[in-house]
Order: C-alpha cells, then sequence, then structure tokens
C-alpha cells in the first residue's frame, strides 16, 4: 500500500512542471504503470483523489496505460508475453531475467491550462 | 494521519525515536522587499512594436478574462515517479562505496525470521567481520534493543506508519552510525513483501528470506520481491517436517520466480546452513 506515497510523487512532480510551464491547472495527468511495478492501478487511483485535494491537480482525470511484461529469450532470439509474472520463455520454457518491459512507473504527460 | 494506508496511526518517521521528518528546507524568508518600486516613466511606452493588427484600436473583443481563453495544452514529461528515492539511493551507493562498506538490505514477510538471523549471524561472526544494523519497524525500538542487547550497533527507524524504507530514511539513519568501523551494513526492512520492493535504499546485494510456514508459493504470489533479490534464503528448516513444507515445491517457485538468485537454505535458531551463509558473505566482501 505505498500508492499514496507514489501519487503524491506523481502529484509533486505533475505541479512543478505545471507551475513551470505557467498553467493554472492540470486537467489529465497520464501514466505508464508496468504489471511488474509493485503498483495497482486501481489503488493509484484511489490515493489520487486523496492527494491531489487542494493541489492544482484536484478534480484531475487520471489515465493510467497499463503496460504488460514483455521478456526476452537468448536462446531463441525472441520477444515473448509470459502467461503470468513468471518469465519463462514461450516456446523453449527456460527461465529468463531479461526483463523489456513491465517495471514502467512513470508520468508520461500532463494536460494543462 | 498515516500517509500510506490512511489507517489514523500517529506518528512520523522517526530514527531512535527522535522525529525525523523535519522540514528540510530551512530558508528563513528574511529579505524585506525594500526597493520601492518608483520608476517615473509618464506613459510612453518606448516599446515600439507598430500595433498594426487591423483593428483600430477600438478594442470591443468581449473576452473579459485572459484565462477564459487558453486552451488546454499537453505537456510531456516522461518522468520516474520514484526518480527521486533512485537519486538518493545513488548517493547513499556511492557513499557506500567510498566507505568500503558492505550493504544488505533484508527483506521478508513480518516474523520470516529477519531479526533472528541477523542476530545468529553476527553472533557467529563475531569480531571477523564488523556489522552494523539499521532496522526499520512502523513502531518500537524492539529490535533495535535486541541487537544492541547483543552488542551489535544498531538504528531503529520507526516509520510511523509507511510501509517500507526509502533511501532519505537511511540515509538519515546512518549518519548516526560509525560507518569506519564497520565491514557490513545490514538494513533489515519493514516486513512487508510488496512495497519495500521498488525502493532502492543504494544497497549492494538485496536478500529476501522466506520461511518454511510461509507456503512455498509465497515466491510466485510476490513475484516483483522475489525478482529483486540476489539472495534467496528459507528460514526456519528445523521445522520445515513440522509444518508439511513442500523443499521441492518451494526451491522449484524460487528458482522459476529469481532464476538468477543464490538460494541457501537456514534454521536461524539452531545455525543450520548458516555456514554457507557465511562464505558468500566472505566472498563478496571487499578485501
Amino acid at each position: 500500500m505505498h500508492e499514496v506515497s507514489l501519487m503524491q510523487d506523481t502529484v509533486i512532480i505533475a505541479t512543478k512542471q505545471a507551475r513551470d510551464a505557467g498553467a493554472q491547472r492540470i486537467h489529465r495527468i497520464m501514466m505508464r504503470v508496468g504489471a511488474l511495478s509493485g503498483a495497482v492501478p486501481e489503488t493509484l487511483e484511489f490515493a489520487f483523489d486523496i492527494v491531489a485535494k487542494g493541489t492544482m491537480a484536484e478534480g484531475a482525470a487520471l489515465d493510467i496505460e497499463r503496460v504488460p511484461i514483455r521478456c526476452y529469450c537468448a536462446a531463441c532470439a525472441q520477444e515473448f508475453e509470459p502467461a503470468d509474472f513468471v518469465c519463462e520463455c514461450t516456446r523453449c520454457g527456460q527461465p529468463s531475467t531479461d526483463i523489456r518491459r513491465g517495471r514502467e512507473l512513470q508520468v508520461t504527460s500532463l494536460e494543462v491550462s | 494521519m498515516c500517509k500510506d494506508c490512511g489507517c489514523g496511526l500517529p506518528g512520523d518517521v522517526a530514527i531512535d525515536g527522535v522525529p525525523a521528518g523535519a522540514p528540510q528546507h530551512d530558508h528563513s524568508h528574511g529579505h524585506s522587499h525594500d526597493h520601492g518600486h518608483s520608476h517615473d516613466h509618464d506613459h510612453q511606452h518606448p516599446h515600439d512594436h507598430a500595433h498594426e493588427h487591423g483593428h483600430p484600436h477600438e478594442h470591443t473583443h468581449d473576452h473579459p478574462h485572459p484565462e477564459d481563453h487558453t486552451a488546454h495544452r499537453t505537456l510531456s514529461l516522461e518522468r520516474g515517479i520514484l526518480e527521486k528515492n533512485d537519486r538518493l539511493a545513488e548517493r547513499n551507493r556511492g557513499y557506500f562505496l567510498a566507505k568500503n562498506l558492505y550493504v544488505l538490505n533484508i527483506l521478508a514477510s513480518p516474523g520470516a525470521g529477519k531479526t533472528a538471523f541477523i542476530e545468529r549471524t553476527a553472533a557467529d561472526l563475531g569480531t571477523r567481520v564488523r556489522l552494523g544494523v539499521i532496522v526499520g519497524d512502523l513502531a518500537t525500538e524492539n529490535d533495535a534493543v535486541r541487537l544492541r542487547g547483543r552488542g551489535i550497533p544498531a538504528i531503529q527507524i520507526t516509520t510511523g506508519s509507511v510501509c517500507h524504507l526509502d533511501a532519505e530514511m537511511v540515509s538519515r539513519a546512518m549518519e548516526r552510525l560509525d560507518l569506519n568501523a564497520l565491514d557490513v551494513l545490514i538494513i533489515e526492512n519493514v516486513g512487508n513483501l510488496v512495497c519495500p520492493a521498488v525502493y532502492d535504499l543504494g544497497e549492494t546485494a538485496r536478500v529476501v528470506l522466506l520461511s518454511v510456514t510461509e507456503g512455498e508459493d509465497k515466491p510466485l504470489k510476490y513475484p516483483v520481491m522475489f525478482q529483486s533479490a540476489q539472495v534467496v534464503v528459507v528460514n526456519k528448516t528445523d521445522i520445515a517436517a513440522a509444518v508439511g513444507f513442500d523443499r521441492e515445491a518451494a526451491l522449484r517457485n524460487i528458482r522459476r520466480v529469481a532464476p538468477n538468485a543464490t538460494i541457501l537454505e537456514v534454521s536461524a535458531r539452531t545455525g543450520d546452513g548458516m555456514q554457507r551463509w557465511y562464505d558468500l558473505l566472505a566472498s563478496r566482501l571487499p578485501r
């Protein structure tokens, strides 16, 4: 349940960027959240409403792009999306530690005025 | 109120009982704007752009406030939410390197035996390896007191209600330890298999403990945590039979999630299996 901390940091990053750009309000925050990021999108949304209160992001929409896990198998020279959180190659079954996507936890853009 | 779960628990982060939540920027706002705006321009504006836009200065456009017609625009950021913590963690890491200090981040569920594992390690290594501990819990100084009772320098971070340690808490706590007198710094994280996984503290290696009472499928349930481990320690092997622990299944699940991690099976209580851990530690320590 560290999503409140994460959203607090998100709002801090967003309001600073918006202010630096001369904006008065944030209408939308777009995020990218990987399946292996350790954060739950629904919980982030819930936390956002709480932490945005009283900031220029209050009432803003939160768009979360969910990023599935993509691993790479060197033996098969293929990228694959594992069925669960375990990166076993869908072709040869060997475990992989080369995780290419799925760890994202980012603010990608803001809609401001 | 709790920053993380809203549970209403009191208190902020404290290090050995001293609140650490003091504001970091101490600027005292003492400038007293005395420059008295006395430029006497009598409206002879020298800006020479010759107002050539078609309408002859009878401003009749009727939008009264400028903010009414500022359109929404998009700012591109691409910023990592944890970048501040990551930056502080790198600072810690550089500091540890400069001190020639090997730093372990020990993670597990509550009750997996983290403190017992550290106590046993300190007792067995004795004076051969100088250990210090930073221990995180939501409340109480019990663990630090327990470790100090065994002669181990220990600093307690009470997080109030925050479910993980972060790099800043560690950097504040380590100021209270004489790092020059240590070979190994062990950071015992808050008992939790979720949140601490994504907070880099600047450690050299991560050790995740799993006790035999927790169930063999724990690595599959908490993959983010187990994937981040360099070492996975299966603890409480002395009671494995009593709790019907399926060793093969547990080891298989650990290997599936963390194929590169070193797996150790120990009983911190009896000391069984601990020698492999000491050998591993010795092989990793800077000379």
